[in-house]
């Protein structure tokens, strides 16, 4: 998922010489009918997504911030006789004040200080030791650590919260044997046990594309290193990582844009992990004061300012990840 | 790589760059002693990892054959009496045949939209690609920040919405929002540029071919690789909608199979012969996932490079 670095419109076409829309150009033989023609295709062609756009993100952010700025406030016995009162602001100096609501950032950033490091690092590592000559069976061990991503994200947490539960769980035997006293869904551990399986989710996926990213690195380059003296390690961290820079920082970017929307992983250990809390998330957060609060005056409030916070963090993402590619 | 070839865009000419920087340095050691040895621990290095991402299927794999006193009470990598079919048998009866329900509803939210997705998603990056309008850049930026607006993000406000519409607890609720694919867009768009020559199109045009014409019978065919890998991704982010699920859908009968698998590991607690269920339902729901991708993994593949390299 790469989009937003690499415009297309930057890289011009292989093939075809004439730049983008060419075959569009006033020459065309038709004359102006056949221009007027293309004009109503653009349209046709255009019209389903920017509709469907407009239904499904543009207008929703419109009515979120509209519901933003009221509060409804129950009369009577509370169910049934809502009323809804202009609140301002109120729903946002609320939500920032929100204790809940700000410590389920602190720890979104806690679980990214464990979570990005030890993934993007391990799809790096292993992509690096599968394209090295060393390697064996390349094509079973690409299937192995991919197929974690065939398997819909709920359902992997699902077997993993299984696997952390004890008497179904093999891994707690194996670790019960060690004598290493670990319980996944404990105060301190329930995190780790949310970043295993993100890390068993998407590392394979992460692999692939950096694996990829490695094999299009012209093999001139890496005879010139070997000729000049660079062993397999130097190769792998100066030749060919600097060369999948671009891919490392946006793989970077679209992890910290998941990462901030984290749901299912901690809302299924959640279940068991008593301490976790159900608002552990700002996803969390805002289905639970939607849905059990029925605040939805401040749950529409924090999903606006959830959704400036991605888009901070996608700006500042992008920017760095400029400013590495440029260096 | 085979798949490489598959990418629109070719890969870049060889940059020497690397190369011209850096100055001679003396010539290679003898490195063959310890060849051995690194590739050795390269190799124990990977068939580490392969176990970890293999155990959690292979114990899923197991966990379907044991019933529920098995479950507990054995070793959970050995195998119990046998009773994957029992099982099997259990999932599609327990409540009126509710399993076989969430799979044709998890079908039906996963394929149905993405088929239409992709053709929402083709047409307008096709469009993108090879017309000359006013505002094309901007509009093209818009599709970008679709791209980095999250979709849970926008999931309440569309809940909220929803409701208002009356839309809330029915198909259309679910199915609806899942057509938009801004990333969908973008890849048709590179893939457009990839596959289909300009001059193809002016033929066609020159042949008497409307506009709607060359597109279907033309354009369409050559985006075909580009069609699947965007019905891929857009597949895989349906079946993976869980949040979106949750909030719009009230009536089981409606939901999608990670939902109801859910729901059902929340009652384990008061039921716990639904313990064989979740699982075994876990492996049914999983397991024809895998075999597809194993099928199109060529299609994938090169959906992940174009999207990412370069």
């Amino acid at each position: 998922m790469a989009a937003p670095l690499t415009r297309p419109a930057k890289n011009p076409p292989p093939r075809a010489a004439s730049p983008s829309g060419g075959p569009a150009a006033p020459k065309s033989p038709g004359g102006p009918g056949a221009r007027r023609g293309q004009r109503r295709a653009v349209a046709l062609f255009m019209v389903p997504f920017f509709a469907l756009f407009t239904a499904v993100t543009v207008l929703p952010m419109f009515y979120a911030a509209w519901m933003s700025l009221f509060r409804e406030e129950s009369s009577g016995l509370g169910f049934g006789g809502t009323e809804r009162v202009f609140a301002g602001f109120g729903n946002f100096t609320e939500a920032l004040g929100n204790e809940a609501f700000l410590r389920s950032f602190g720890h979104i950033a806690f679980y990214c200080v464990l979570y990005i490091p030890a993934m993007v690092g391990g799809a790096l590592i292993l992509a690096l030791l599968v394209d090295s000559a060393m390697a064996r069976a390349r094509r079973f061990f690409q299937i192995a650590y991919f197929l974690p991503h065939a398997v819909p994200g709920l359902i992997a947490s699902l077997i993993w919260l299984y696997l952390y539960t004890p008497g179904l769980s093999p891994v707690t035997d194996v670790l019960d044997a060690l004598g290493a006293n670990w319980n996944f869904f404990g105060q301190d551990e329930a995190i780790y046990s949310v970043v295993n399986i993100s890390a068993w989710q998407w590392t394979g996926y992460n692999m692939i594309i950096f694996y990829a990213g490695l094999q299009a690195v012209p093999r001139e380059v890496l005879e010139a290193a070997t000729v000049d003296g660079s062993g397999a390690l130097r190769t792998a961290l100066q030749v060919k990582v600097p060369m999948i820079r671009p891919t490392v920082v946006l793989t970077l970017l679209f992890t910290c844009v998941g990462a901030i929307q984290l749901f299912d992983a901690p809302k299924l250990v959640q279940l068991r992990a008593n301490t976790m809390g159900e608002d552990w998330s700002p996803t969390m957060f805002i289905y639970t004061v939607a849905f059990k609060g029925h605040d939805y005056g401040l749950a529409a409030a924090s999903s606006l300012l959830l959704a400036l916070v991605a888009g901070l963090l996608s700006f500042v993402v992008t920017k760095l990840g400029n400013r590495w590619k440029a260096s | 790589m085979s798949t490489q070839t598959a990418t629109p865009d070719a890969p870049p000419a060889p940059e020497p760059r690397t190369k011209a920087g850096r100055r001679p340095s003396p010539a290679p050691r003898p490195r063959r002693t310890q060849g051995l040895t690194s590739k050795v621990a390269v190799n124990a290095v990977l068939a580490v990892v392969a176990v970890y991402t293999l155990m959690p299927l292979t114990w899923l794999l197991i966990a379907a054959t044991k019933n529920y006193r098995d479950l507990f009470a054995t070793n959970p990598f050995s195998l119990g009496d046998f009773h994957l079919l029992s099982n099997l048998e259990a999932l599609f009866a327990y409540n009126d045949g509710l399993y076989g329900r969430w799979l044709l509803n998890s079908l039906l939210y996963t394929l149905v939209a993405a088929v239409l997705s992709t053709l929402v998603s083709v047409a307008c990056g096709y469009a993108f690609d090879k017309y000359v309008f006013r505002g094309k850049e901007k509009l093209f930026g818009v599709v970008l920040v679709g791209v980095l607006i999250p979709s849970t993000v926008v999931q309440l406000p569309l809940y909220l919405m929803a409701s208002e519409l009356g839309l809330v607890d029915t198909y259309w609720a679910v199915l609806i929002p899942s057509l938009v694919n801004p990333f969908g867009v973008y890849l048709a768009r590179v893939f457009s540029e990839g596959y289909v020559p300009g001059e193809v199109l002016e033929a066609a045009r020159v042949d008497g071919a409307g506009e709607l014409k060359t597109f279907t019978k033309v354009a369409l065919p050559m985006l075909a690789p580009g069609f699947v890998t965007i019905f891929l991704f857009s597949f895989t982010a349906n079946w993976n909608n869980f949040y979106g699920a949750l909030m719009m859908l009230n009536d089981e009968r409606l939901y999608p199979v990670n939902l109801g698998l859910f729901m059902w590991n929340q009652n384990v607690y008061q039921q716990p012969e639904l313990y064989p269920l979740v699982i075994i339902g876990s492996l049914v729901a999983v397991v024809p996932l895998i075999v597809a991708f194993l099928c199109l993994q060529r299609f994938w593949r090169s959906g992940l490079t174009a999207g990412a390299v370069k």
